[in-house]
Parts: C-alpha cells; structure tokens; sequence
C-alpha cells in the first residue's frame, strides 16, 4: 500500500507543468526527458547537446537539493536483477521508439492537444495497467 | 552570459524543476506507481493528480509562450511536426508502457532516482540508456496506418 496524497501529488504535477514551460520558453524545446535523453548518444546536435546533459544534471540533482532542505525521499525500488534489467530495456527502447514517454507525450503533448501524443499516451497507459494486472494477479 | 550558456543554465533550472516535482508528487516512488497501474488491487489514484497538474499548467503556459515569436535563448521554437499515428508510435509506446508496469519506472523518475544509490535503480538506468540507444539505430515500421 501507499498512501493517497492528492495534494502533493497535484503541486508536484504543477511543478512539473512550471518546467516544461519554462523548458519551452526559455531554450524553445519540448520536455520529453526520454527525447532529452537519448539525443545525449551520438549523433549530437552541438549546440543543444550541453543544455540537454545540463537537464539530465537537474533531473539527477533533485531529490539531493530536498534532502539538503531537510526533506525525505521515500522510495521502493524492485531488487529483481533480471526484471530490473529488462524493464530498462523496454522502457529505453520504447519511449524512444516511440517518440515519447510520461513527460514527451503524456504532459507536453497532451498540452498541446497532439492526437499523436493521445494514441501514444493510451497506449502506453494501456500495456502498463495489463502489465500490472497479469503480473499481480494472473501470474 | 552568451545564450549558448543561458541555454545551458535555463536546461538546468528546468532539469531540476521537473525533479522537484517527480519527488513532491510521490512519482520517484516505483512503488506508488506500481499501486497506481494496480487497477484492481491496492490502487491509490494520486498519479492522475500529477498527470491532472502538469498538463493544466503545461497546457496554460504553452499558451501563452508560444504566442511569441521565438523562445528567450533560441531562435525558433522547436516544436514536434509529426502528425501521423503510425506503427513505430504504437509500436514503441506499447513497448514502454510493459517496461514501465514491469519496474514502475519511466524515464524521468528513473534519473532521479540514481543518486538514491538503490541496486534495483543502478541496474534499470544503464539498461534504459542501452534501449535508448539501440532504438535509435533501429528503422521505423514503413507504412502508415
């Protein structure tokens, strides 16, 4: 079980909704941190490659700066070395090939009302809900 | 600062912005996830109240920002064309969505998980960036539906 936390959960979405425009009004780019995050493989485009790394940086530094301010980070992370592994692969493969995760497709691009971000966004959506259910009470 | 280093500065501040709010909104717990997919079991809906958050105010501000003629340290908005929901969009957002039920783990959360140290994390992370790479160099699914 894990708790309901409606509040935090909407302050951090408006958080997360505060970076993607500032991502988009300052450097003019989409906040899709599987996009972000692939493009740091060659081949680079020099001019956004150090600003994407300076994200990926951001993204690392957070919870660090909330327990600096005093603040708990609690998380369960799976220890099954080869489900952890696979779930990498696929989650990496993916949303790359498919143009997007959570962030790309699920807030930016729903945004921006892109029925290309919506077929995305239920489909992932979709496979991840059947996912759990056959893995939590098929299996 | 030239824009190249106000570029960088700017991804920075975003970068960690959008940390915050991962770790705020309880979505750097795979655990919380996971309960959040678990329809029928111990489901706890706080995750559509991120999702619910983030694309209001996303959906708000792009509003606004892109009625300017180009972004602050750019000089055109770079904002995606593609209009087609093609086989390599289902394709690959069916594939990520299985990884992502699997570990309770998407892009964004997985990063800011790393500093935590955790092993599961330290064996995810390095597998996601191999899967980036390797979707890369594969060719996308020809014909459009």
């Amino acid at each position: 079980m894990t708790e309901f936390t409606p509040l935090a959960s909407l302050l951090g979405g408006v958080l997360i909704g505060l970076a993607a425009v500032l991502f988009m009004a300052a450097n003019g780019r989409i906040a899709g941190i599987s996009g972000i995050a692939s493009r740091l493989w060659p081949p680079l485009d020099d001019k956004d490659t150090p600003m994407r790394a300076a994200f990926v940086v951001g993204l690392i530094a957070a919870p660090l700066v909330v327990m600096a301010a005093g603040g708990a980070v609690v998380q369960s992370v799976g220890t099954n070395v080869v489900l952890m592994a696979a779930a990498g692969l696929l989650v990496g493969f993916g949303s790359v090939y498919g143009a997007g995760c959570t962030s790309g497709h699920g807030v930016c691009g729903l945004a921006r009302l892109s029925k290309r971000s919506l077929a995305a966004t239920a489909t992932f959506m979709g496979t991840a809900f059947l996912t759990v259910l056959i893995a939590r009470h098929v299996l | 600062m030239n824009d190249d280093t106000k570029r960088i500065a700017a991804g920075f501040a975003a970068g960690l912005l959008f940390g915050l709010g991962l770790v705020v909104s309880g979505m750097s717990d795979p655990a919380k996830v996971m309960n959040f997919l678990d329809l029928f079991g111990t489901w706890d809906p706080s995750l559509a109240f991120v999702m619910g958050g983030a694309v209001a105010v996303t959906f708000v501000g792009y509003r606004l920002v892109l009625a300017r003629s180009r972004p602050l340290f750019d000089a055109t908005f770079h904002v995606p064309t593609t209009r087609d929901i093609d086989p390599t969009l289902l394709a690959g957002a069916a594939i990520f969505g299985i990884g992502w039920g699997l570990a309770g783990f998407c892009p964004g959360p997985a990063f800011t998980a790393l500093p935590l140290l955790a092993p599961g994390t330290l064996i995810f992370v390095p597998a996601m960036l191999i899967g980036m790479a390797g979707a890369r160099r594969t060719p996308k699914i020809g014909a459009t539906l």
